[in-house]
């Protein structure tokens, strides 16, 4: 009895002493700084004075007093939402273009990942020679097609209006990849026996579609959705916020005032006004776990 | 007849879709390939065909690259940064997956999503107190800084990953190892980590990349060019002024992209399986 006790007591011993790097990692170097941006927004924090005194909510009543701050906030759900809507649009056709077997399939597929997989940084710098102010290769076939004359070609990144659809256009075109791979293993990688056990129970062909499909796909697009958000990368290479902030973004702006300017408390200030909406985000995407486990 | 034109109607649509798709993914590769070979007075002359080679191609902009810009040192810092940081999240993710996948109970599974719920805190919400507590303990303007930091997203998504890999395996394996007079902790090194090797080769690739396209904390804490990662170096160090070298840019880029483009379509599948698995049972 006593051993076999030994043996039942090992697993928990091991157990815990298997969790403990990957669970302190994670608590010092996600749980501890998230709680230090925590306080920095509520202190007078400057990288010339590092102060840890108090000051209550003023940062935060500052930077909403701010212009370009409702602006930028404004911006980040117009660019959040029309890249994530575009790119839906976009996944579901393709996915659906990809679930037919074809000739050369396999390289098609290969091909459409490539937005995703490559570093978007590198992408977007690609992005960037295209929608360049002289020589746009967009703009060059516009004018090859007679849709313009040379006097009349747009500069892409230059126009309020147009910088904004070129960070949604490169967005969604980075993020479409991702939808199409999502909806495919939405669509062919839920197990076949789970599929039959809700036919069993009585389950049609909405229900199960809605109930053990669409979870997959939701958590899919809720990273999405939280990797848009928060993303500096494309706006920070591509416009830099600009011109004049249309395209200014709480990613980039947390950015320019926290690191940029040094002015930690008030970027910190900038970058949790992100935590509501990713806090509503993570607690769908909780929901959607669980209901997936009944 | 009706049905002929039919079907070619219905066949010539799919294709021009497909072909849709592929022009809209693939294009800015290509014209990253086609502007990396072209000389200058070709980039730069709106009178050409963009499309083609107007002079012959070139490898001036690559020889530029190697030996004018600190390209090759970047090129050796991710190497380092990506092997540090596979080493540090394969030493913490396999055996905490290994765990997850074992521990049966609420509390396990409340662990599980909880370490994977990490990996969506994003690092515009981190970057601000990681570079005041990176610059606190020295590693100010230094690579370290990210092989610190990287493993902050990578080990909780490998140990989803490998969550899912671990439950594959049948618990069968180790208690046999553990009859015939193994460990539990004996088992788990010579039964199912070999078992496992498929996956931790897919959890090597995709944390090797991971730190490749990571830019954020790149951008955030270095601002020393022998210090900084590839992608970084070619976004923004090869920019002087308003002057841009578009044949170097794309030169470098295009180095940089394919081999996470190959690596990411070949363990694509697995890794849609390891997603997958580690969610559903």
């Amino acid at each position: 009895m006593g051993h076999f006790k030994f043996v039942f007591d090992r697993p928990r011993v091991l157990g815990s002493l298997f969790l403990t790097p990957a669970i302190l990692y994670v608590l010092v170097l996600v749980g501890v700084p998230f709680l230090l941006a925590v306080y920095y927004a509520v202190s007078a924090y400057t990288i010339y004075n590092p102060s840890y005194r108090f000051v209550g909510l003023s940062n935060f009543f500052q930077v909403v007093q701010s212009d370009i701050f409702r602006r930028t906030l404004l911006n980040t759900f117009v660019f959040t939402f029309a890249s994530q809507i575009l790119g839906l649009i976009l996944g579901k056709f393709g996915a659906l273009l990809l679930l037919r077997p074809f000739p050369g399939r396999k390289i098609v597929r290969a091909l459409i990942i490539l937005p995703w997989a490559v570093p978007i940084a590198l992408a977007t710098v690609a992005w960037e020679w295209m929608f360049d102010s002289l020589y746009s290769v967009i703009n060059w076939v516009l004018i090859a097609l007679g849709l313009l004359d040379q006097a009349s070609a747009p500069n892409w990144l230059g126009d309020p209006n147009l910088a904004m659809l070129c960070v949604v256009i490169v967005n969604a075109w980075r993020f479409f990849p991702f939808a199409i791979v999502i909806f495919l293993a939405g669509i062919t990688a839920v197990p076949q026996d789970v599929l039959d056990a809700a036919t069993v129970d009585g389950a049609g062909f909405w229900r199960r579609n809605y109930q053990i499909i669409v979870p997959i796909v939701v958590v899919g697009l809720i990273f999405g959705t939280v990797f848009t958000f928060t993303d500096l990368s494309i706006v920070y290479l591509l416009t830099m916020g600009g011109p004049v902030n249309a395209t200014q973004v709480l990613g980039n702006l947390g950015f320019q005032i926290g690191i940029v300017s040094g002015d930690v408390s008030h970027g910190a200030a900038v970058s949790l006004f992100m935590f509501p909406v990713l806090f509503v985000l993570v607690i769908l995407m909780l929901r959607f776990i669980r209901r997936r486990e009944i | 007849m009706r049905r002929l034109v039919d079907t070619a109607v219905k066949e010539g649509s799919f294709y021009t879709a497909v072909v849709f798709f592929v022009v809209l993914a693939a294009f800015p590769f290509y014209w990253m390939l086609i502007t990396a070979f072209k000389t200058n007075s070709d980039l730069y002359d709106l009178s050409n065909i963009p499309f083609w080679f107007s002079d012959p191609p070139t490898l001036e902009h690559f020889c530029y690259l190697f030996e004018q810009t600190l390209f090759a040192r970047w090129l050796l810092n991710s190497l380092v940064i990506g092997v540090c940081v596979v080493a540090i999240t394969l030493a913490a993710a396999l055996p905490a997956g290994y765990t997850l996948a074992r521990l049966a109970g609420r509390n396990a599974e409340a662990l599980g999503i909880g370490i994977f719920l990490t990996y969506l805190v994003p690092p515009t919400l981190l970057f601000l107190p990681l570079s005041r507590i990176t610059t606190m303990i020295g590693l100010q303007n230094s690579m370290w800084s990210l092989v610190l930091v990287y493993p902050t997203f990578t080990i909780p998504f490998c140990t989803w990953l490998l969550m899912g890999f671990f439950k594959a395996v049948p618990r069968e394996i180790e208690e046999a190892a553990i009859v015939d007079g193994c460990s539990l902790f004996g088992s788990f090194v010579k039964m199912v980590l070999p078992l496992s090797l498929p996956a931790i080769l897919t959890i090597v690739i995709f944390t090797f990349t991971l730190t490749l396209q990571e830019f954020v904390y790149a951008l955030t804490f270095i601002s020393a060019s022998s210090q900084k990662p590839i992608t970084l170096g070619v976004a923004t160090d090869l920019v002087r002024g308003d002057i841009y070298y578009w044949g170097e840019l794309m030169a470098g880029a295009l180095i940089a992209s394919v081999p996470v483009a190959i690596a990411y379509n070949l363990f694509l599948d697995r890794f849609i399986a390891g997603i997958t698995g580690g969610a559903v049972k």
